[in-house]
């Protein structure tokens, strides 16, 4: 479904993300880990069309979509969601869907858009009253905002950018819970980006971990939870999620 | 929203049938002056609710009324004519200002300095090329004899009256089209957030700049009607940096974000011109944009929704009389 080659993004002098390639099947989750500023958000940015690539192609279906304008990019049928949300505060949370409904999917229908934001935001659990405020939310309630808006664009690859800190251990659980619930119930491919391992290695079918912008192991959760360039990576700054991890992949899913 | 669609229906037909009972020349004059610069602020907030915020208006409105008069004087097209070619002018100017500043995203103070440049330009055009417009002198359309409904030229106050109503009319129901249209979302989108407007799927550039070509259009058409109106043109009352700034004034301290705000600054702006005139005659040239400079400066800091947007705030905010749910 999406197929990366050679991508690269600089920063001035700076390379953010260094020669990735990796691939992503159609109905799978790929988890991308990798710590802070290991260059997991760019990746997005660029799949996303947010940034454009340094070198490096990016195939999506079968097309090159790599410095495509975002709105195309999105139209083609990927969806994304920001670390930070990025809530529009001007208007309501059903408008906010709303407005990811009518220009995500291209079909600039209003009832379409309408009833694209009822079924993305009964998804992610929120409430679809027309005028409720962005401003009564809480950082739980953004995080599912902001999925909301990306599911309303109708993506058939979601991008979710999940990797905040400030949400306890069950909150991050039922973000588990929701994304294996839309690649299940919607069949959307997903490629989920966290730092932490925990709850993202009983998820994914596969791993992929990055650290300071190159890819350095890539497979099942097991394996990489086991790979010593890995627990190289996160010894010292998060061993312990690391073991937590590698122990959380060998646990049988759903328990 | 029975009872409100009423209210406008019968605030309309009093002004439909004001002039019919009351014909006070000087009055008349006044209110389609009003009529015809609350459609030009009007045109202005389109795009100026949405945070983009243009000074390069007054270049619009110059390029509406010097079009239209000088294909008339030199050519002897017709303003039904002329009016649409001049709109497309002013709308293909837009097009060349605005393209570039949205595709490479210059916004806030810098989109404000581009088009302040644009207000410049086409002052310095209209000067520039004295010989056909007249310069800073003022230009005039060639009179017909008596009123003449093909040269867009009437002596009677009622005609222009019902004309300038109609087209202000037309402005607020734009304007009310845009505020229920999914293009007032995306609007509102990108002027907080461009990069999270554009993952929504929302085409930044062309969003914004239908949004520019609507209000450079209808502000064309304000500087056009004012022209024939007026039959009487200079860089000072129709174009020109001191244009777009009254536009920015009166839109502020009318109200931004409420479909009658603009009207409501323009009646303030001309009362207070012609107070101004009438009290202090010719001593208070240009004292009404020292005034304007003032208030505008008072109104950002303890009013930002203006006037009548405060005034809608307020009755909002108001608990509802008893009785009613
Ligand atoms: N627009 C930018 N300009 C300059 N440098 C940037 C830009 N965006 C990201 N970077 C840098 O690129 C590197 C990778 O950043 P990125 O946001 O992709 O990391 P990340 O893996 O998402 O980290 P985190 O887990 O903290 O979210 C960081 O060093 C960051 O400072
Ligand atoms: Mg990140």
């Amino acid at each position: 479904m999406l197929t990366v080659d050679g991508l690269v993004k600089r920063f001035g002098g700076f390379t953010a993300v260094n020669n990735v390639s990796f691939r992503v099947e159609q109905g799978e989750i790929l988890g991308l880990i990798g710590p802070n500023g290991s260059g997991k958000s760019t990746i997005f940015n660029m799949l996303s069309g947010t940034l454009t690539p340094s070198a490096g192609s990016i195939l999506f279906n079968g097309s090159e979509i790599g410095g495509h304008p975002p709105h195309r990019i999105i139209n083609s049928g990927i969806g994304r969601t920001f670390q930070i949300p990025r809530p529009f505060h001007r208007l309501s949370i059903f408008e906010n869907v709303a407005l990811a409904g009518y220009y995500g999917q291209g079909s600039h229908s209003r009832a379409r858009a309408d009833e694209a934001a009822e079924r993305a935001l009964a998804m992610v659990g929120l409430s679809t009253d027309r005028h409720a405020s962005v401003d009564g939310l809480g950082a739980a309630g953004l995080k599912k905002l902001e999925l909301a808006k990306a599911l309303a664009t109708g993506p058939k690859l979601l991008l979710a950018d999940e990797s905040l800190g400030g949400l306890d251990e069950t909150e991050m659980d039922q973000a588990a819970e929701m994304l294996r619930k839309i690649r299940d119930e919607l069949g959307i491919t997903i490629i989920w980006v966290e730092h932490i391992m925990g709850v993202l290695m009983r998820v994914v079918d596969r791993v992929m971990v990055l650290d300071h912008g190159e890819k350095i192991s890539e497979g099942l959760p097991s394996a990489v939870a086991g790979d010593p360039r890995v627990i190289e990576v996160y010894l010292g700054t998060d061993a312990d999620s690391s073991q937590a991890a590698a122990a959380e992949a060998r646990r049988p899913a759903g328990v | 929203m029975n009872s409100r669609n009423a209210a406008w229906a019968t605030g309309l037909a009093a002004l439909i049938a004001l002039p019919f009972v009351y014909r006070e020349p000087y009055h008349l004059h006044l209110l389609v002056l009003i009529l015809i610069w609350s459609f030009a602020y009007t045109s202005w907030s389109i795009m100026g609710r949405f945070g983009l915020v243009s000074l390069g208006h007054g270049g619009f409105m110059g390029v509406g009324a010097y079009v239209t008069a000088l294909l008339w004087n030199h050519l002897g097209v017709s303003p039904w004519i002329g009016i649409p070619l001049s709109m497309v002018a002013a709308g293909a100017l837009a097009l060349v200002v605005a393209y570039p500043c949205f595709r490479f995203r210059i916004t806030g103070h810098y989109f404000v300095l581009v088009t302040l440049a644009l207000s410049g330009i086409v002052l310095q055009v209209i000067t520039a090329t004295r010989d056909y417009t007249g310069g800073s002198l003022g230009y005039t359309p060639n009179r017909t004899k008596g009123s003449q409904l093909l040269a867009l030229q009437f002596d009677d106050k009622v005609t222009w009256y019902l004309i300038a109503l109609f087209v202000w009319v037309m402005g607020l129901l734009i304007w009310r089209w845009v505020d229920r249209s999914m293009s007032r979302y995306a609007m509102e989108a990108i002027s907080e957030d461009e990069d999270a407007a554009a993952a929504a799927g929302v085409n930044v550039t062309a969003e914004k700049l239908k949004i520019t070509l609507i209000s450079a259009l209808m502000t064309a058409l304000a500087g056009a009607l004012y022209c024939q109106y007026q039959m009487f043109i200079s860089p000072d009352t129709v174009s020109g940096i001191a244009v777009s700034l009254q536009m920015v004034f009166a839109v502020i301290v009318g109200g931004l974000y409420v479909s009658l705000g603009p009207t409501v600054g323009a009646i303030i702006t001309i009362l207070l011109a012609e107070i101004l005139r009438i009290g202090f005659g010719t001593k208070a040239v240009g004292w009404d944009n020292l005034v304007y400079g003032v208030l505008l400066v008072v109104f950002i800091i303890f009013l930002p929704k203006g006037i009548l947007g405060s005034i809608l705030d307020r009755f909002k905010t108001q608990p509802k009389p008893s009785g009613t749910p």
